[in-house]
């Protein structure tokens, strides 16, 4: 049986996608983005057992070597997340396909759709196909929340089953791409734009960090390139701030709402009609 | 008359609040119903509370006219004849509503205020003028927050407009519901819960189950479904709370106390009919009768019941919040227990003057008042106990099926849910595809907030606390649910 490492699963989000959804956290992720806000969906648990002496509701244990996360004991503290050097979470779980329906099922008429996220959430395909085809006999959407980084044209079955796509472009400049996230960008804006020739691409990111990035270059250059695939392309600017953010990595602040505001004019300028700040 | 003194000497009172609360004392200066002693124990107790409609009923406390009657034919009482353009039709309309009486001399109901004013709308422009003066006019007149309107559930140009214009003017009165169906187009919703986002209205009321219960009916006062064209004699509301301190067996309430309860609450309701029907004048007199706007035939009568969440944890003693009402298993059985009991027999009594109803009284869950201290409305989750948001709608929807005449919950959104209110549409549609009647929403920043079922500035509870005097007389109310109820701590419903 084809199993997912889940990090979460939010029945009812009002921001992963139109409507409402039920967002899916996978854990694990190919990026290592300075200004990650869930550092602890970057790796998948080494069971070392350390975060156990932080939690005092009894919550985690290990059992046959791997650590267990009790939820009804937990009281969602954090300390273990905190505590953990190895960016990882012992409250990630195993899930099958037939778990993660029963709890659509549940909820399926209060939402549009799932969106999956991470993490990312293309590690794990295979996975993904599987619990792709069954929600889809529930008639709900399927968004998919990526950083772009696998060549999507390679996966045409994912490809065809999820309806809508959102992309995180998280600079415009190989080398600064390469310094925040450890990751080429290249496959990103092929992947943007195939994505887009298939009409699958719902909206694409750049999150403003001041300092730290050439923000105005950024906007500026993708929301050319978006409006040059389709203007009516979601364009998110999202705030850097610094909730969740590891300790040490950068020391910034979050951008003003002036900074926002000019570099929302600059994307509508370009063309793109759908912009939003986050 | 001390009391009569302390109304007229009252510094936070307008003028018309101060006339309309010497009327009241008058009213309750004669006693002419006859009430047995066991059940004035239990009016006493405040575990029967008919919730200040006096000691002698002369007008029905909720009066819901034919509106479409009205615009078709006029009033020969009043002088006026049917309205030829937008102008008329709201003058006309303003001029009836100065005349339906209620327990607040206010009317609690004001029409399909989007399909009366259609017709009318031939220059969009002016129609925008038009209701604009109108809604002004409806609050700085009718200056009572259970003063309602409803509107769709089909997407009208009349509606759009008013949607619009109540989101610029940001009033508290009229409360607005939006009869909601599969029907309703999604553009036409979506502008809904924007409008309410901002100003706490409209509410969505699941209009193919108030059909399938009521026929062509209304929505007035906090929520109340009821017969248009009619309306209901009295609303007496039985507390849960203090009557399930009678004991701490669960048999003994079920069995023994609560019909005891029962029975007394419908004397006690049949006689305030009895005097309103057959000695008060009032349907034998009023121009509303023999206008044909209101029918005896299409009255009813409510049986309100409140504070669930606490009887049943008084009953169950819950050890923790796992095993609250709301929550535990044992305690929301319990609850749809007590729930089906009542209906059960407030059924099996055979109420006078109740042919809308087919000669029953109707249950509602009634939203509970200023003075109610930590005791919560109708079947509510009690507010800081409430659960995750998909937990919460599949526990409350359960008990709506129950209560063809007012059950309904208020969420709290974050202004994040301004970008996407088809989240929240999604939520409605799904909370009314399992049976959930009536749906109320706002948003953390407005001004305009929903206290249970009326809506209440807070700027001016603010005003009120001060001691100045205040337009509305809901602001009394609203001030002391959020001071008795925490009524603005309600569980925000962000990403759960
Ligand atoms: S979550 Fe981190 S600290 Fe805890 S066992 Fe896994 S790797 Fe170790
Ligand atoms: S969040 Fe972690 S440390 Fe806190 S109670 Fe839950 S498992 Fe224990």
């Amino acid at each position: 049986m084809n199993k997912g490492f889940i990090n979460r699963i939010l029945p009812f989000s009002s921001v992963d996608g139109p409507g409402n959804r039920t967002a899916i956290f996978l854990q694990g992720c190919n990026f290592n983005c300075l200004y990650c806000h869930n550092p602890e969906t970057i790796n998948i648990c080494n069971h070392c057992g350390k975060c156990l002496e932080v939690c005092k509701m009894d919550a985690l244990s290990i059992v046959e070597g791997k650590v267990k996360w009790a939820k009804d004991n937990c009281n969602h503290c954090h300390r273990c997340i905190k505590l953990c050097k190895y960016n990882s979470s012992p409250r990630v779980f195993e899930a099958s396909v037939e778990e993660i329906m029963a709890v659509l099922k549940k909820n399926k008429v209060f939402i549009s759709g799932i969106t999956v996220s991470g993490g990312e959430c293309t590690l794990q395909i295979p996975f993904l196909v599987e619990l792709f085809k069954e929600v889809k006999k529930l008639d709900l959407t399927i968004f998919v929340d990526t950083n772009g980084s696998i060549p999507l044209w390679n996966e045409g079955e994912f490809v065809t089953l999820a309806d809508q796509f959102m992309v995180d472009l998280k600079s415009i400049d190989a080398q600064e791409h390469k310094s925040l996230t450890g990751s080429d960008f290249n496959i990103i804006v092929d992947n943007i734009k195939y994505l887009s020739k298939l009409n699958k691409l719902h909206e694409v990111r750049t999150v403003i960090v001041p300092n730290l990035l050439n923000n105005r270059r950024n906007v500026e250059e993708t929301s050319l390139l978006v409006a040059s695939l389709n203007p009516l392309i979601k364009y998110k600017l999202i705030k850097y701030r610094g909730l969740g953010v590891r300790e040490g990595l950068i020391n910034d602040s979050s951008p003003t709402e002036e900074d926002m505001n000019k570099l929302e004019k600059i994307a509508k300028d370009n063309g793109c009609e759908d912009v939003q700040i986050i | 008359m001390e009391e009569v003194l302390n109304v007229i000497k009252d510094k936070t009172l307008t003028y018309q609040q101060k006339v309309i609360g010497l009327a009241r004392i008058a009213e309750n200066s004669i006693n002419v119903l006859s009430i047995r002693e066991d059940i004035e124990e239990y009016r006493q107790e405040g575990i029967i509370c008919d919730l200040y409609e006096g000691n002698a009923p002369y007008r029905p406390r909720y009066i819901v006219p034919n509106y479409e009657k009205f615009m078709a034919k006029g009033s020969e009482f009043l002088g006026l004849k049917p309205p030829t353009d937008i102008w008329e039709a709201i003058n006309n309309l303003l001029i009836l509503y100065k005349h339906v009486p209620s327990i607040t001399s206010f009317p609690v109901y004001i029409g399909n205020i989007d399909t009366l004013l259609e017709p009318f709308v031939t220059d969009e422009k002016e129609a925008r003028k038009a209701i604009s003066f109108f809604l002004t006019h409806i609050d700085r007149t009718l200056t009572d927050s259970f003063c309602h309107a409803n509107i769709g559930p089909l997407e009208t140009t009349a509606g759009k407009i008013i949607l619009e214009v109540e989101k610029e003017l940001q009033n508290a009165v009229p409360n607005i519901t939006l009869k909601y169906s599969d029907e309703t187009a999604d553009a036409f919703a979506i502008q809904a819960i924007d409008t309410a986002l901002v100003t706490a209205k409209p509410s969505f009321a699941n209009h193919e189950i108030y059909t399938k219960d009521l026929g062509n009916y209304a929505v007035v006062s906090c929520y109340n479904g009821l017969p248009i064209g009619g309306g209901s004699h009295t609303l007496v509301r039985l507390n849960l709370a203090k009557l399930a301190e009678k004991t701490t067996e669960i048999e003994t309430f079920l069995k023994v106390i609560l019909p005891d309860a029962i029975e007394k609450m419908v004397t006690y309701m049949d006689e305030r009919i009895r005097f309103l029907v057959e000695e008060s004048e009032f349907f034998q007199t009023n121009f509303l009768v023999k206008e044909g706007l209101i029918n005896l035939e299409n009255f009813t009568s409510m049986f309100g019941i409140f504070g669930l969440a606490e009887g049943v944890n008084h009953l169950i003693q819950p050890q923790n919040q796992k095993e609250k009402f709301g929550h535990g298993d044992v305690a929301n059985d319990l609850g749809m227990k007590i729930i089906k009991n009542i209906y059960e027999i407030v059924n099996q009594h055979k109420a006078n003057y109740c042919n809308a109803s087919g000669g029953k009284y109707l249950l509602h869950a009634q939203v509970g008042t200023d003075f109610d201290h930590g005791i919560s409305p109708g079947c509510r989750i009690p507010i800081g106990d409430e659960p995750e948001i998909h937990e919460h709608l599949l526990q409350s929807a359960k008990f709506h099926q129950f209560f063809p005449a007012g059950i309904g919950d208020v969420f709290k959104f974050d202004k994040t849910t301004k970008n996407n209110p088809k989240y929240i549409l999604d939520i409605i549609k799904g909370a009314f595809t399992i049976g959930m009647r009536y749906f109320s929403l706002y948003c953390t920043h407005s001004d305009v907030v929903r206290i249970t079922g009326y809506l209440v500035k807070r700027s001016d509870m603010e005003k009120l606390e001060s001691g100045e005097q205040v337009l509305h007389d809901t602001v009394v109310l609203g001030l002391g649910s959020v001071k008795n109820q925490k009524v603005l701590d309600r569980r925000l419903r962000k990403d759960e």
